[in-house]
């Protein structure tokens, strides 16, 4: 699997580290326990399009938003994560 | 008073020569961790004190033995001068990095058993981000070979990584055809 990172360019899977999905870009106001249940646990667990939080940890160490089919591997679009949580 | 003498990263385990190969660990210099504040203008301090401004993502800018990597997102290093006043982050990071030079005309091929980017289409003065084996390090494009960061504390297994790869390499050139 290679990942286009925006900065960098194409780069091998093993530059990379998987943090999880794309939910922790939307954190919810403190003391709302539900949201932070939810916000914390709760993931839908798809068998297609997922949209998931890459970190480019041995390149240039960007937080990168993927949006991906895990049952066909293919990478469908790759963003910085800081332009899209602007 | 004690005087205490200076060791480098990679003390004794440099030069390495393998038939037309060659890695040596590179002179101390100063090394100056750059990361701009949002929105500063370092670019313009660094043309005025130096001569030199930042590079973008993957370049280098270079003026006599003065030059500045590009070396992540909003992170450059300053190699051979002190860094002036700027309106940044600034560490000094001399003493944190091992620098090895590869040389030869295999260094591609050396490299390309190390590190998972294609490194023989850059330019000199082009920088990579990546690893090399486990670590993480920065490659540089040097005239005939690359220039090798990692932090100082692995020189040891760039040594060996190295070795091993040139010792490959260079026992492969001698194969019959």
């Amino acid at each position: 699997m290679r990942i286009k990172c925006p900065i960098c360019g194409d780069r091998d899977r093993r530059e990379f580290y998987y943090l999880g999905a794309s939910d922790y870009l939307n954190r919810p106001a403190e003391g709302d326990l539900d949201a932070i249940h939810k916000y914390l646990h709760i993931r839908e667990n798809p068998a297609g399009v997922t949209k998931d939080l890459w970190h480019h940890e041995a390149g240039c160490s960007s937080w990168l938003l993927l949006e991906r089919n895990v049952t066909t591997h293919e990478i469908l679009s790759v963003e910085l994560a800081s332009e899209v949580a602007k | 008073m004690i005087d205490l003498k200076a060791k480098s990263a990679a003390h004794g385990m440099f030069p390495l020569r393998l038939g037309a190969l060659s890695a040596d660990e590179a002179a101390s210099r100063p090394i100056f961790s750059i990361a701009p504040f949002k929105g500063s203008k370092v670019d313009a301090a660094l043309v005025k004190a130096l001569g030199i401004g930042l590079p973008d993502a993957g370049a280098s800018t270079r003026k006599g033995d003065v030059e500045i990597l590009w070396v992540g997102r909003g992170q450059y290093f300053l190699i051979g001068a002190a860094a002036p006043k700027l309106p940044a982050a600034v560490t000094d990071q001399s003493d944190a990095w091992c620098s090895v030079r590869l040389a030869g005309e295999e260094a591609g091929a050396v490299m390309a058993r190390l590190c998972p980017v294609q490194l023989d289409q850059l330019q000199e003065g082009q920088v990579v981000r990546s690893l090399v084996g486990h670590m993480s390090a920065i490659i540089v494009k040097r005239s005939g070979g690359f220039e090798v960061m990692v932090f100082r504390a692995f020189a040891k297994t760039l040594a060996d990584e190295l070795r091993a790869a040139m010792v490959s390499v260079n026992a492969q050139a001698a194969l019959p055809d």
